[in-house]
């Protein structure tokens, strides 16, 4: 049997020290290529991040990271993912507390 | 805290998408380190949270509109694109048939019954990892449906009405029988899986005619099939603004006129003073016609625009979970692929960590 794909993996090209690199990410599509993308271009150490969906048929995102400083971009990955988790939380603690209040209109919808 | 979405006096590109006559402007964000000088934009939960507003506007039974305020457009769309893709549920996959004989294809009646939603929680039952995975009483529900159509005795005389005339006349996913498998028959015991809508007409049949079929439902996600995608639809548009421009009011005596470029409620006219002011809580109802702009004596007197960064979420539920839980289960479903895409990074860094030698992929 063939070898499992890895969830993640960086591609041939990149820095040794990691503070440029490009990362596959398998079974992934814009919708955390996209989220990803903003929130590591919300880290002031990172010079540049992209992503793209290579091929529709190819069921992964190749994400860009270049760093300043010569720092890893793999440790800004894990930031980002972090951030993006805490912003999840944050979402649903105030959509929960809306929802809570009860202070919304409510309505009768027939199917 | 001064919010660019509650001041609206301006345009203000920061914060406003300008719609134009034939175009629309300022559609990116610009919030990003390193994009103004002298001012840091990242990263910051603690500020995030001051400025996220989420507040529920209407809720049903089937549907639910909510405002997202201060995230940004790929968050958003994340949450909608894992509503519509990723968000599981239990539908038919297999179906087996012993006998059809009803005008309905075998084939044709298998796809209409995997359409068919069903009421059971995703949360009890686990994904078959691959199609040819051995189902079991954890991963697959079983119903059955075994109909004869026969003519009914009792029919009143004269009657054309096949619904009278015959007896099961109408094949319908109340038909639907659930078979317990294993420990099915406890867990299950609350809440018996069925359609939960019991008036689909699945096919129709004459006397004679029968239908015996055997269904497995499991659990899948909307990008395989879209008979397991939760909701009916799930959108967010961008809160609209008309902006007024103080240097250059509308005349008194083409207020109305003024008025009834926008969609009902939206413009305010003084019954007196003929004044023209806005109602911000109607200003969602505008439909962004850009009529206003057709009209030369309305030229440079207003701005419509849109607020890049609050959305307004509207979305249907359609099968098991009721419109409120939606949004968490996306959230959730969120959280559970950056888990999975952080395990596999702390992995890399520790390889790396080890072997002290990036490990790149040959590709």
């Amino acid at each position: 049997m063939a070898e499992p794909t890895p969830k993640l993996r960086i591609m041939k090209g990149a820095d040794q020290d990691l503070s440029a690199a490009t990362y596959q990410i398998f079974d992934e599509s814009h919708t955390m290529g996209n989220a990803l993308r903003w929130m590591l271009m919300k880290n002031p150490k990172v010079e540049f991040c992209g992503y793209s969906v290579p091929h529709p048929s190819e069921n992964l995102i190749q994400l860009r990271i270049q760093m300043y400083d010569k720092l890893s971009s793999l440790t800004a990955l894990l930031e980002a993912l972090d951030n993006l988790d805490g912003l999840c939380v944050a979402i649903h603690d105030k959509y929960g507390e809306s929802l809570a209040s009860g202070d919304y209109e409510r309505w009768e919808e027939r199917s | 805290m001064p919010t660019a979405s509650t001041s609206h006096s301006t345009f203000d590109p920061r914060h406003h998408v300008g719609v134009h006559a034939e175009r629309v402007s300022n559609v990116s964000s610009t919030d990003f380190p390193g994009y103004y000088p002298d001012e840091d934009h990242s990263w910051d939960l603690d500020q995030f949270n001051q400025r996220l507003k989420v507040k529920v506007q209407r809720l049903s039974g089937r549907s639910i509109e909510f405002d997202l305020v201060g995230t940004d457009a790929s968050i958003a769309n994340a949450f909608r694109r894992i509503l519509i893709a990723e968000v599981p549920t239990i539908s038919v996959e297999r179906v087996y048939v012993w006998d059809n004989t009803s005008v309905v294809v075998d084939e044709i009646l298998a796809q209409r019954i995997g359409l068919v939603p069903l009421n059971v929680d995703p949360a009890w039952m686990d994904t078959k990892e691959t199609t040819n995975d051995q189902a079991t009483d954890r991963n697959t529900l079983v119903f059955r449906l075994k109909v004869a159509c026969e003519r009914n005795k009792n029919a009143p005389k004269g009657s054309t009405d096949p619904r009278e005339m015959y007896i099961n006349s109408d094949v319908l996913s109340s038909h639907l029988e659930w078979e317990p498998q294993g420990e099915q028959a406890t867990v299950f015991a609350s809440s018996p899986p069925a359609p939960t809508n019991p008036n689909i007409v699945l096919g129709k049949l004459r006397p004679g005619q029968e239908i015996d079929i055997e269904m497995h439902a499991v659990k899948g996600v909307g990008k395989d099939h879209a008979k397991f995608c939760p909701v009916a639809t799930a959108s967010y548009r961008l809160l609209p603004l008309v902006i007024l421009n103080p240097e250059k009011p509308v005349p008194p005596h083409l207020a109305e006129k003024f008025q009834k470029c926008f969609s009902p409620g939206v413009i305010r006219v003084d019954p007196q003073t003929k004044a023209i002011s806005l109602d911000e809580q109607n200003m969602r109802k505008e439909s962004m016609s850009r009529e206003v702009y057709r009209h030369p004596e309305f030229e440079g007197c207003t701005q419509l625009a849109r607020v890049r960064d609050h959305f307004l979420f509207s979305i249907e539920s359609e099968g098991f979970y009721p419109p409120e839980r939606l949004l968490p289960e996306s959230i959730s479903v969120m959280r559970g692929k950056i888990a999975n895409i952080r395990r596999a990074a702390e992995a890399l860094l520790a390889d790396n960590n080890n072997a002290g030698d990036v490990v790149m992929a040959d590709a």
